[in-house]
């Protein structure tokens, strides 16, 4: 267990050094901060909007932004490592490959984490103190842990192109790829099945390919509990489905431990 | 009394395309020191990995300590077991000091051994400035601190002197005969070689995955037969004249045109004859050193495999 905490500290360090952290904690705050107070500026108001709306746009935003982040903090992990030459090393020293991948995974989950917790959670005070209602807080409980797990998800699938590739840049495009496919094409491809497909899908056909996408079900679980004035598109018609909150988060924490696992298997295979 | 560290038994590697190693067998004793010499791609950094137990065998079997070091039972030799990497560039924007922190802590220390090592690398004036302001030199008296930590009982050191100064070699190898003699093997890898002989026990010449000859280093250049190189000086040509010694002069090397290559057996001989000139007023007895012998080896090789073409 020391092993994987003297790695862990040393990931979580690096990300503090490398300004991450405050990087990732300011843009979050600034967008919820804003969403919070101008988010109804396109109705023609300025001020506090409701509750729905500001999570809504803050849920919308941060399914792209998380997913990002994560795989930009994470994408170099191994490969970055194989590449100077200190991955061989690592693995010469009493320390599993098990160990190194939990390891990295708590000190670059943790800024994630942490920088989650406090973005967000600073324009929950503030909301809280503004309209004075429990429900802000528990709201942006959920809206903050999935937004944790969302960010872990991706992490785990960054480590994933990390080992299967034994370039730098290669990890990079592929990233790219991999969020532009979760974050985008799979929406569309939805939208597209729903729209062009008559009677093609059922409603719990659909819910169940949403499954799939990590960023769905973080949309699910966001939007579930919301006026559905503020939800439109595809996600209404899943949402109206009979999936609770509990299953929802089940399946997302399925996602960052069956990425991880996978992750964990590829290593034990690849060869140095 | 001495006990077997490291034993390799028919050991072969072969990835999908590339045998790195065929049947290769050696053994490493307890307070020896091994060169092993090859060039690019002979396996050298394949055999180190089989016995640092990162990789296992295709067939044969290694042997470290008693126990297969790429088992479950060997993880606890590894803290023992000390390894510089040829390309290793340590983490970047981590000071000298950050970096040596991180990897005694994996080995079950703390900082203060880190500070001990560094003071005895000599670099202790840049261990608190980042790893990318350091040289190359720098670098690599931090690697070796690396491989110095927890004073391992078996050190796999991959061309250890790349990039240091003269000064900085002396004091490298005067750290290996240190260990030597405090117990710990040494496994030196390199394909520079003047100033290792002194330092090393046996030497090993490896060639695309085989091994071509192993012994120490007396037994090898006996093997090779190689000639000794006399230079008298002072004789002003009588040499050409003289009957018995005209056969020995060089003949390839008009730069050494009057060296005289002689046999073993015929050294003391020709010496005899060159002492009995009275205008002889110098001397230069130079036998044939390790760059010569593995030189003499590799185009063995090269020869036999012409042949069998």
């Amino acid at each position: 267990m020391n092993q994987v905490f003297t790695v862990a500290s040393k990931e979580f360090h690096d990300g503090l050094r490398n300004r991450w952290l405050v990087s990732i904690t300011i843009i979050f705050a600034a967008l919820s901060i804003g969403l919070t107070y101008f988010g109804a500026a396109a109705s023609g108001t300025i001020g506090i909007t409701s509750l729905s709306t500001t999570v809504a746009s803050l849920a919308s935003l941060a399914v792209f932004l998380i997913p990002l982040i994560a795989l930009l903090l994470s994408y170099d992990s191994f490969v970055g490592e194989q590449e100077s030459g200190t991955l061989l090393l690592l693995l010469t020293y009493p320390l599993s490959k098990t160990q190194l991948l939990l390891g990295k995974f708590l000190g670059q989950g943790g800024i994630i984490a942490l920088a989650t917790l406090l973005g967000f959670g600073a324009s929950a005070v503030l909301l809280y103190f503004q309209i004075e209602d429990m429900a802000v807080l528990t709201t942006f409980a959920l809206f903050i842990g999935s937004a944790v797990l969302l960010g872990l998800s991706f992490t785990a699938i960054a480590y994933i192109v990390s080992l299967m590739v034994s370039e730098k840049s290669k990890a990079a495009g592929f990233a790219l790829i991999i969020w532009f496919l979760f974050a985008l094409a799979f929406d569309l491809g939805i939208l597209a099945l729903l729209v062009g497909v008559e009677e093609g899908i059922s409603q719990q056909g659909l819910t169940q390919l949403m499954m799939l996408n990590p960023a769905d079900i973080f949309r699910l679980v966001n939007l579930a509990g919301l006026d559905s004035s503020d939800v439109n598109g595809a996600l209404a018609i899943a949402i109206n489905s009979s999936l609770s909150q509990g299953q929802l988060f089940s399946v997302l924490i399925a996602w960052v431990v069956l990425p991880l696992t996978l992750a964990t298997f590829i290593f034990r295979k690849k060869k140095l | 009394m001495s006990t077997t560290l490291v034993s390799l038994n028919e050991v072969s590697k072969s990835y999908k395309q590339l045998d790195a190693l065929q049947s290769i067998s050696m053994t490493l004793q307890q307070g020896e020191v091994l060169g092993l010499f090859g060039h690019n791609g002979a396996g050298k950094t394949t055999m180190m990995k089989l016995i640092l137990g990162v990789i296992s065998p295709s067939s044969g079997s290694v042997e470290v300590m008693g126990m297969a070091p790429d088992s479950k039972e060997a993880w606890h030799s590894r803290s023992k077991v000390g390894y510089l990497p040829e390309n290793v560039s340590f983490y970047e924007q981590l000071t000298g000091l950050e970096v040596l922190t991180y990897f005694a802590k994996l080995k079950g220390f703390n900082k203060k051994t880190a500070i001990d090592l560094l003071e005895q690398v000599g670099i202790t004036h840049a261990m608190r400035r980042q790893v990318k302001t350091y040289s190359k030199g720098m670098r690599q008296r931090l690697g070796l601190a690396q491989a110095f930590i927890g004073e391992p009982k078996l050190l796999l050191l991959d061309e250890p002197t790349v990039g240091l100064d003269p000064i900085a070699t002396a004091d490298f190898y005067q750290t290996v005969d240190q260990l030597k003699s405090n117990g710990s093997s040494v496994i030196l890898c390199s394909h520079v070689l003047p100033g290792v002989e002194q330092h090393i026990d046996r030497a090993m010449i490896l060639s695309k995955g085989s091994l071509l000859a192993m012994g120490t280093l007396a037994q090898l250049r006996q093997d090779a037969d190689l000639p000794v190189a006399i230079k008298p000086g002072g004789l002003n040509g009588a040499l050409v004249e003289n009957t018995r010694l005209m056969s020995y002069l060089n003949q390839q090397n008009k730069g050494l045109a009057d060296t005289l290559m002689v046999p073993e057996q015929d050294k003391l001989k020709v010496l005899r004859e060159l002492l009995a000139y009275d205008c002889i007023d110098d001397l230069h007895v130079e036998h044939a050193n390790l760059e010569q012998v593995y030189q003499y080896y590799l185009s063995q090789h090269a020869q036999r495999a012409g042949g069998e073409h």
